[in-house]
């Protein structure tokens, strides 16, 4: 039986991990963060799990890392300020390929910013923001139900992918109330396990190593330094480090369609919003205001790997037009792969997009 | 079974410099796991970057290799997710006391069933000399070329007052003692802590006045004073000589830890 709630986007955040099997949680209180850290508290240690509270977002990233290592379902919760002390080990685990979830609700930046007010200024930080190539998978929820949602599917997608994900949630949704329906069971995949034998770093076909969990007798040796398959430091030889580094970026781009997660709403309109996260909901106004206006709409979920495929789902369209609660990082993204003019609609100050600047947007390139 | 079977033969040689203090605590580290008949199954070492943070590499356990001063962070995820692992940590002066200051004296104050190796140079060896957080007032170093105008930290001190329920410190001259307190650390549940001066004959020796190997060891040795002799100095109002190193077994206690199997 499946049954209904009225929770806040935070709690959802929480229950979704829970319900995943995620059992460490190392953190550090933050606005607009901190009650999946209190959750996360009361409910773990009842579950069989560990909740730590750590001396800063340094070692909350890495005692999740850690944990991962010895097989638990791993995650951290933090914004702005605190995404940016992880940077360092988010790399850390893009290169030894760990699986976390790091859950980051955006809240207005530059430096401690806005607090307690939404923003998306993460995107691009989220991508790019520990220092060498590599990529991630990151989810961006509009609702409370997908806090939940996303976050359950967020650990399925770390430990199939080996990979860092990120659930970019913001202030608005993070601390929004609504219904909420909990399903009785949500699906669990499990890691695949090395085969006893093969070497730690040798990938599959699917370009993703099976993993060798610590206490299992693999006696497997992981390092940040560029490796080989056995595992070991290799840090000067030029082509391993290339294939290495191409082996990270291929295993989540290649598998873009597979991971990507949209709606594509009247296809065939000529003025096309694209939006994720917060901004989702503005956009839902405008449309259900005016159900006659044919206004397109792609909705995105999975912002990273970026499903640049499905823009061209609208044949017919004229524009596009990209709220977003940042000065417009996954417009420029957005034009990148598109002919078609993109306008970026920024919105800075913490607050929603309100569906009259939207409809004025509209009228504009109508 | 001999400590030597603890070694990952195939990673060996190693890259520390001929003359190099780090290996000798490798050898009394896992003569010392040796003893405690852990599974090898069972045990993972963590470091953090440097010189001394390349042994766990050596290693024929689980590691994790990860980043600057983060080792105990990492360490910490590991004992906690999973309390049947036995966790050693290797790190340097640097790792431990400048970049990872913050994560050492949190984990004392946790008191988490942890053993912390710290090798200390007292000098940044990987990167080729720099001042670290235990470079002697008036050492030379690539940063301090004046010499170093800083005091040093006190390691032990710092993990006594944080909260480890034991601390011990020798030098690499003092292999059997230092074998003995890596084993009292490992069978101590709470955090352990065990400095280990080493001698660095090519990033700080060179720079200060050794100029063979043997006399920094020979310095390292001369300048110990046993804690127990130092409290007897105090105790009897005799001035203690300057710039000694208080070796021994520095502290031993029982305060409720974090991470031990009930």
């Amino acid at each position: 039986m499946t049954r209904t709630e009225f929770w806040q986007g935070n709690t959802a955040c929480a229950e979704g991990a829970l319900a995943a099997g995620c059992r460490f949680f190392g953190g550090y209180p933050i606005t607009p963060s901190t009650e999946i850290a209190e959750h996360m508290a009361v409910k773990l240690p009842k579950k069989g799990g560990v909740f730590i509270q750590m001396e800063d977002e340094i070692a909350s990233m890495a005692s999740i890392i850690g944990a991962s290592w010895t097989g638990a379902r791993a995650m951290t919760a933090t914004s702005g300020p605190g995404f940016s002390l992880m940077m360092e080990n988010i790399g850390y685990a893009a290169m030894t390929e760990t699986p976390c979830v790091v859950v980051n609700i955006q809240r207005g930046g530059p430096s401690t910013g806005q607090p307690t007010m939404g923003a998306q200024g993460d995107m691009m930080q989220c991508r790019f923001g520990s220092h060498g190539d590599y990529s991630v998978i990151a989810l961006c929820p509009a609702s409370v139900q997908e806090m939940y949602e996303l976050t359950a599917r967020a650990f399925n997608l770390a430990d199939k992918y080996r990979v860092p994900v990120f659930l970019m949630a913001d202030e608005v949704v993070g601390h929004m109330r609504e219904k909420i329906i909990i399903p009785d069971s949500v699906e669990q995949v499990p890691r695949k396990a090395l085969v006893k034998g093969t070497l730690p770093f040798k990938a599959d076909s699917d370009g993703i190593p099976g993993f060798p969990q610590f206490g299992k007798g693999y006696g497997v040796h992981v390092t940040g330094l560029t490796h080989d398959e056995r595992g070991y430091p290799c840090a000067t030889n030029p082509k391993l480090h290339e294939m290495l580094v191409m082996r990270l970026v291929d295993k989540i781009e290649s598998a873009r369609h597979e991971i990507a997660d949209f709606d594509i709403i009247n296809p065939d309109a000529e003025l096309v919003f694209i939006a994720y996260g917060a901004p989702v909901r503005t956009v839902q106004q405008v449309m259900h205001d005016h159900p006659h206006d044919n206004i397109g709409f792609l909705r995105i979920r999975t912002v990273w790997p970026f499903p640049e495929f499905a823009l061209g789902e609208f044949k017919n369209a004229r524009h596009f037009l990209v709220p977003e609660m940042n000065l417009g990082q996954i417009a420029r993204e957005i034009e990148r792969h598109m002919k078609v003019p993109v306008t970026s609609l920024p919105k800075l100050g913490g607050e929603l997009h309100t569906p009259a600047e939207l409809l004025a947007a509209l009228e504009a390139y109508r | 079974m001999s400590f030597e079977d603890w070694y990952r033969q195939d990673r060996l040689p190693h890259i520390y410099c001929a003359g190099c203090g780090n290996g000798t605590v490798v050898n009394c580290t896992l003569a010392a796991v040796e003893q405690v008949a852990w599974k090898k199954e069972d045990t993972v070492f963590v470091s953090g970057i440097g010189c001394s943070s390349r042994a766990p590499g050596y290693i024929v356990t689980d590691s994790l290799h990860t980043t600057h001063g983060r080792a105990i962070a990492f360490a910490t995820g590991v004992k906690m997710a999973n309390p049947d692992l036995h966790v050693v940590v290797i790190t340097g002066d640097g790792d431990l006391a400048a970049i990872g200051g913050n994560h050492f004296i949190h984990a004392c104050r946790r008191n988490i069933d942890l053993t912390v190796v710290c090798m200390n140079n007292q000098i940044y060896g990987m990167t080729g000399g720099q001042g670290s957080p235990t470079t002697p007032l008036g050492c030379l170093s690539t940063t301090t070329p004046y010499g170093c105008a800083e005091s040093p930290f006190d390691l032990c001190d710092l993990a006594i007052a944080a909260g480890a329920n034991y601390v011990s410190r020798w030098t690499s001259y003092h292999v059997k003692e230092l074998e003995k307190a890596v084993l009292a650390g490992l069978q101590t549940p709470g955090f352990s802590f065990i400095e280990a001066l080493v001698q660095c004959p090519t990033a700080f020796g060179r720079r200060n006045k050794f100029k063979v190997v043997a006399d920094q060891v020979e310095y390292l040795r001369a300048h110990s004073m046993l804690k127990a002799k130092h409290d007897r100095l105090l105790e009897q109002g005799e001035p203690v000589p300057k710039d000694m190193f208080i070796v021994g077994e520095l502290m031993r206690r029982n305060r409720p830890a974090l991470g031990v199997k009930p």
